[in-house]
């Protein structure tokens, strides 16, 4: 893919003695959601934390924006334009809410305009903003993992299953807010177990198994074919709607 | 505190660190005598070695069994310069510099080679490290005096003979030794001053976001070794200074006084019990290790000597102050068991929304 921001050719990593992606070959374009779906257990996370350099590959090579970046370190990657929002919901418990935006916004203090668009999403965060954010309920602390990560422009956003565990109205406020994400143009890399959400937000999809690539194709084509869903990831779109 | 933007937070924690902090401003004229006047000063000492260990352990959640090293060297330092160039300020100032540049190097390069570890191995390090200083400083005694330590005469202005106004308004006398003490406390005040500003400023916060998360910290972009290193240094150079000031104030630096284990370990005691993460703690933490460890046996013997004058025998053996050490003890672990998260966290009021 020519407009790719991000590709990850023949991509393995190793985490101790355990082989855990076998060969990840994906793309993520400029500009597009594109989703990564899968059973647990399939990679998914370990291919974000792969991308990012928290577990680096051992075999392959990452391209992003250009540059190659499966030896580079953590930070450097960050500061390239990657930012991540990781499953475990790992705010900074100890400081406030505006500490964790402010320590996210590397380019100095974050853009008032920008605040307020994320309050527009967020505004539990505007009212618990000098709170310390080990104080939040689960959503708020959700919310504010990803506020983080959008606290500055960034070239590419990788989300690892921002749904997980909460209740279904913050669900939809969560998936309104990445489509206003997507739609001012970043390029997200989505991992996701809900199918609704992804069905909703996702413009491309890739479906690992066992730590590879085992589809890649546009989410329209997948949300509308129940066999292949159930091949793929197990599930019936009844169910999920 | 206001300096820092980093107010103490709930009103008796305020009320508790303004009377510590008023009563050590005015303790050569409150109470006259050697005694609490050394008891003051020490108090001012540990204040600020305590504090500069909790940027490290508190903030950075580093633990470090060197940092009585770096208050040797702030001590050593002094004593060197003064005792082989004599009593000037000049020496001072050079003693000092050279113990802020050898500490500063020291925690540079313990930073760099062992900071990549874990933890535990990093604490390991320390000790090793600590020992050896330890160890070299007594060996090197045509340098350091060896275990008899160097005693060293000041310049004139704090000597105790020294008089700057002698029955003045009140009766008042300010001596070389109350502007010993005083250099000592507003040296700690400022230099606490400061520390407040750097725990405060987006450094402390990285700190305190590498010490919760180091994963997603270096996922945001920040770089955990440079910055542990880099608090390892502040750390080592602000217990040096609190090593400076205490040689100054005893005019004598031997291993006993500046590099011995237990120091480390009243520095650990000290921090438990403030509260780790507050900087504030240091002060409260000092104030009452230090007040106890002089005046616990002085109050147990009343105790006795009042209980045994009453016929309570029994009782008053509880209070022979021949067992102070254990009562120390014994308020130690009630101390850690009422207040886990120290005085100040247990004190200190959440933020208010």
């Amino acid at each position: 893919m020519t407009d790719a921001l991000l590709t990850l050719s023949g991509v393995h990593t190793h985490i101790g003695r355990y082989h855990i992606l076998h060969g990840v070959d994906l793309a993520v374009p400029k500009g597009r959601t594109t989703m990564l779906l899968g059973r647990n257990g399939a990679g998914k996370t370990t291919t974000l934390r792969t991308i990012m350099g928290l577990w680096p590959a051992s075999q392959g090579s990452i391209h992003f924006d250009g540059a190659q970046i499966d030896k580079a370190a953590t930070p450097d990657i960050a500061t390239s334009g990657v930012a991540y929002v990781p499953e475990t919901m790992a705010i900074f418990s100890d400081l406030t809410v505006k500490e964790n935006l402010v320590l996210a916004a590397r380019a100095g203090a974050p853009d008032e305009k920008r605040l307020e668009w994320i309050f527009g999403f967020f505004p539990a965060l505007k009212k618990f903003w000098l709170s310390r954010a080990g104080t939040l309920s689960g959503g708020q602390k959700q919310m504010l993992s990803i506020a983080r990560a959008i606290v500055e422009e960034r070239k590419l956003l990788l989300i690892d299953e921002p749904t997980k565990g909460l209740a279904p109205a913050i669900v939809s406020a969560l998936i309104e807010c990445l489509r206003e994400i997507a739609r001012s143009g970043a390029t997200i890399l989505l991992v996701e177990q809900n199918f609704r959400v992804a069905q909703d937000v996702g413009d491309l999809v890739h479906v690992m198994d066992s730590g590879r690539i085992v589809h890649s194709g546009a989410m329209a084509d997948l949300a509308v074919d129940e066999s292949l869903q159930k091949r793929l990831l197990g599930l019936s779109l009844d169910s999920h709607q | 505190m206001i300096l820092s933007g980093n107010p103490p937070r709930g009103k008796l924690l305020t009320a508790l660190l303004v009377l510590v902090v008023v009563v050590l401003a005015l303790a050569p004229f409150l109470f006259p005598g050697s005694k609490p006047a050394n008891v003051a000063a020490k108090i001012c000492v540990f204040a600020l070695l305590v504090a500069s260990y909790d940027l490290l352990l508190g903030y950075a959640g580093i633990v470090s069994f060197a940092h009585t090293m770096f208050f040797g060297i702030g001590a050593y330092g002094i004593a060197i310069t003064l005792y082989a160039l004599g009593p000037s300020w000049g020496a001072i100032l050079l003693g000092l510099g050279a113990a802020i540049l050898v500490a500063a190097l020291f925690a540079l390069a313990i930073g760099l080679f062992s900071l990549r570890v874990q933890t535990i191995f990093f604490a390991m390090v320390t000790l090793a490290v600590a020992s050896a200083f330890a160890v070299l400083a007594s060996q090197l005694s045509w340098l350091t005096g060896g275990e008899d330590g160097r005693t060293f005469r000041v310049p004139e202005m704090l000597r105790p003979g020294f008089r700057l106004i002698e029955n003045g308004p009140f009766g008042i006398t300010i001596s070389g030794r109350t502007l010993s003490y005083y250099l000592v406390f507003c040296s700690v005040v400022v230099l606490f001053l400061v520390m407040l500003r750097i725990v405060e400023s987006p450094f402390g916060r990285v700190l305190q976001a590498i010490r919760e998360n180091p994963f997603r910290a270096e996922a945001l972009g920040y770089r955990i070794i440079y910055h542990r290193t880099l608090a390892n240094v502040l750390a080592a150079v602000f217990a040096a200074c609190a090593g400076a000031l205490n040689a100054l104030w005893l005019r004598y630096t031997g291993p006993d006084t500046s590099l011995s284990f237990n120091i480390m370990i009243d520095i650990l005691l000290i921090v438990v019990i403030g509260g780790m993460g507050t900087l504030y703690g240091a002060i409260i933490g000092a104030a009452l290790f230090v007040l106890a460890e002089n005046y616990l046996q002085t109050l147990m013997g009343a105790a006795f000597g009042a209980l045994n004058a009453s016929g309570a025998g029994f009782v008053a053996n509880f209070f022979n102050p021949d067992r102070w050490l254990l009562w120390l003890g014994i308020l130690f672990i009630l101390s850690v068991y009422f207040f886990p998260t120290g005085i100040v966290g247990k004190l200190r009021a959440e933020p208010k929304s």
